[in-house]
């Protein structure tokens, strides 16, 4: 693994550079006194210094409302699924194992190419975390830095930026980039230092055990009073599933345009603490109760995903549950640290 | 991440198939019988469903009601909402988008020898009659055949016809009940489980099949517990809100099950550490 270097001016004319060429890139800004992924139109509006963005990145890998169909109403239908590249720059490493995460569960099994296609037209710029949010757990989730993954990953050490180019489509990128040299061996010790510093360091609420055991804490934790507990403050929101970057749950609409021929069938982002997520026809509903989807979510988080993915827990510690919760019920690390220390109650 | 991804089809695009028969079969339900406009045949087993669609109304999953051993297959669907509304209006000849077959199977290889004993409640008639009809279809691979039927009232009896040719037939069993009682009805009245303690066949060795509205299973299980029928020989077939069919949107999930994939047939012994099931 070979690491290069750039100034942060150096890095600030790569980004101008990509954007010059006409390329996409998506990176993270300012919104008020918050962060956001958005249309990047300058270097300048980079923020690679963020703790957190509202919205996880996974708006550019399952946006919110994408159309999988145009139709003729009453009649044939077509795939949509032309998709343009596009850099995602300043994906940070919880983030960006979601993201993975995601990529095994669309391509298992029936292969979801609308998901896929748009995916391989993305690169990923992953970045060291800086500056850790409010309320991160990513230390407790073992996912606070990544060693694979991305295709780019940078670190800020002070001065400059040190890149780790792992993929063809990174090195691709790596043509805009002028200057580049490589990391002296100081820089490189000054990488270690921060991730291992990350490591232990975004750790605002710490899980009581390993994150591993979680499936195993879950089996015996379905009729825990916990549940009824914090559900009984829930606004059944959603806002928890819509801020989640693992949460990939979706409903099917068909949008008819204003010419009432023709239109969409769309794929749009859907919640399971919405209440009516699991209601069939005829107004049955499978999980009436706020507390079924309350600890419906955190069970999908903890033990039913994992069980598809080969144990990788679907919760990465951002935290961004925690600050959009009205309630303030949403902390998953309060409910699985709960359930650890009454183990018997379950 | 695969490299071939151009070799995949879109798994959310139906195909179109042509409306061959319908007619109600009572005041909401509406059966027909479908070809693909492909030529092929669906090529779904017992137990299967569709995504059946109309660009600008949406999809909605529908249980398949005819066997793979006739040719075409048919779907009965209920006046329910504005995409079932719409599917109600459709003519002979007219088109539908489908997608599927999906999910799992009735248990076609493991049954063979057996009885059987079908429980069908209201509308749950209609997926089991795929097994049904496959089972009259292959006789001679089956033990003793019994089906009990149970409906809401006398109006909402569905396949009326087919049921009486049932009744006539010499190697099957059909009994009926109706929960309220009617004029017109000189048969038993009750929930189909008063039907349980008729049946003929050795119930515990006999491989049973449920399917019925949710309220039903609890009480029908429960009956069949008390006569003995292990969990193994007990299969359910379980409505969810199956949004996409290839287990990816979520809604259909039990627990970490999806429906739609691992269902909609579970044997029942594998639902026992599944608390949503039922």
């Amino acid at each position: 693994m070979s690491v290069s270097k750039l100034s942060k001016e150096q890095f600030g004319q790569f980004v101008d550079a990509m954007l010059a060429a006409g390329r996409r890139v998506v990176g993270v800004v300012a919104k008020d006194d918050r962060f956001q992924f958005d249309e990047l139109k300058s270097a300048a509006a980079l923020r690679l210094d963020y703790d957190v963005t509202i919205l996880p990145p996974k708006k550019y890998v399952l946006p919110q409302v994408e159309p999988l169909l145009q139709f003729e109403v009453g009649g044939g239908a077509q795939s949509v699924m032309n998709y343009d590249p596009l850099v995602l720059l300043g994906v940070h490493p919880y983030d960006l194992i979601a993201i993975r995460q995601m990529d095994e569960l669309f391509s298992q099994g029936e292969y979801d190419r609308h998901y896929m296609d748009r995916r391989k037209q993305i690169t990923i710029i992953a970045c060291d975390v800086v500056r850790p949010s409010k309320n991160i757990f990513a230390s407790s989730m073992e996912t606070a830095v990544v060693s694979d993954g991305y295709d780019i990953l940078i670190t800020d050490i002070g001065d400059a930026y040190l890149l780790d180019v792992a993929t063809e489509k990174g090195h691709a990128l790596m043509t805009y980039a002028k200057g580049l040299a490589a990391a002296a061996s100081a820089d490189v010790e000054k990488r270690q230092a921060i991730q291992e510093a990350n490591r232990t360091a975004l750790n605002k609420h710490k899980l009581g055990c390993k994150v591993s055991y979680l499936p195993r804490l879950m089996e015996k934790a379905y009729n825990h009073p916990v549940w009824q507990e914090k559900a009984r403050l829930c606004f059944s929101c959603g806002s928890c599933n819509q801020v989640c970057p693992t949460c990939y749950c979706f409903d099917v609409q068909d949008q008819v345009n204003w010419d009432l021929k023709t239109g969409e069938r769309v794929r749009c982002w859907d919640g399971c603490l919405l209440e009516n997520f699991a209601t069939v026809a005829g107004n049955h509903n499978f999980r009436k109760d706020r507390s079924s989807r309350f600890r419906h979510r955190l069970f999908r988080k903890a033990k039913y995903v994992p069980e598809k993915i080969g144990g990788q827990i679907a919760c990465v510690g951002c935290g961004r549950c925690i600050t959009a919760c009205v309630a303030d019920i949403a902390n998953p690390v309060t409910v699985y640290n709960r359930l650890m220390e009454e183990r018997t109650l379950g | 991440m695969c490299d071939c991804c151009s070799e995949h089809k879109d798994i959310y695009l139906p195909e179109m198939a042509t409306i061959t028969k319908r007619r109600m079969l009572n005041g909401t339900e509406l059966f027909m019988h479908l070809e693909m406009d492909s030529g092929k045949e669906l090529e779904h087993a017992p137990g299967q469903f569709v995504e059946l669609s109309i660009a600008g109304l949406g999809e909605a999953p529908i249980s398949i009601s005819s066997s793979p051993t006739q040719k075409g297959f048919e779907l009965v669907v209920r006046n329910v909402g504005s995409l079932t509304r719409a599917i109600h209006k459709l003519e002979v000849g007219q088109k539908i988008g489908v997608r599927g077959p999906f999910g799992s199977l009735y248990p076609i290889e493991q049954a063979k020898g057996k009885d059987l004993v079908f429980i069908c409640g209201g509308i749950g008639l209609v997926p089991q009659r795929s097994f049904i009809r496959y089972v009259l279809d292959n006789r001679k691979d089956y033990g003793k055949v019994t089906v009990l039927v149970g409906t809401k009232c006398y109006d909402m009896r569905l396949f009326r016809e087919e049921l009486a040719l049932w009744l006539e037939r010499k190697d099957m069993i059909l009994m009926e009940t109706i929960d309220e009682a009617h004029d017109c009805w000189n048969g038993n009245v009750g929930v189909v489980t008063t039907l349980i303690p008729k049946v003929e066949s050795d119930l515990p060795k006999s491989v049973v099949l449920v399917c019925g509205p949710p309220v039903m299973y609890k009480f029908v299980l429960m009956a069949l517990a008390e006569a003995e029928v292990p969990a193994d020989n007990i299969y359910v077939n379980l409505e969810r809100r199956m949004k996409c069919g290839v287990g990816k949107c979520g809604h259909c999930q039990i627990n970490g099950l999806y429906v739609c994939q691992d269902g909609p047939v579970f044997r029942w012994s594998d639902l026992a550490i599944v608390p949503e099931a039922i």
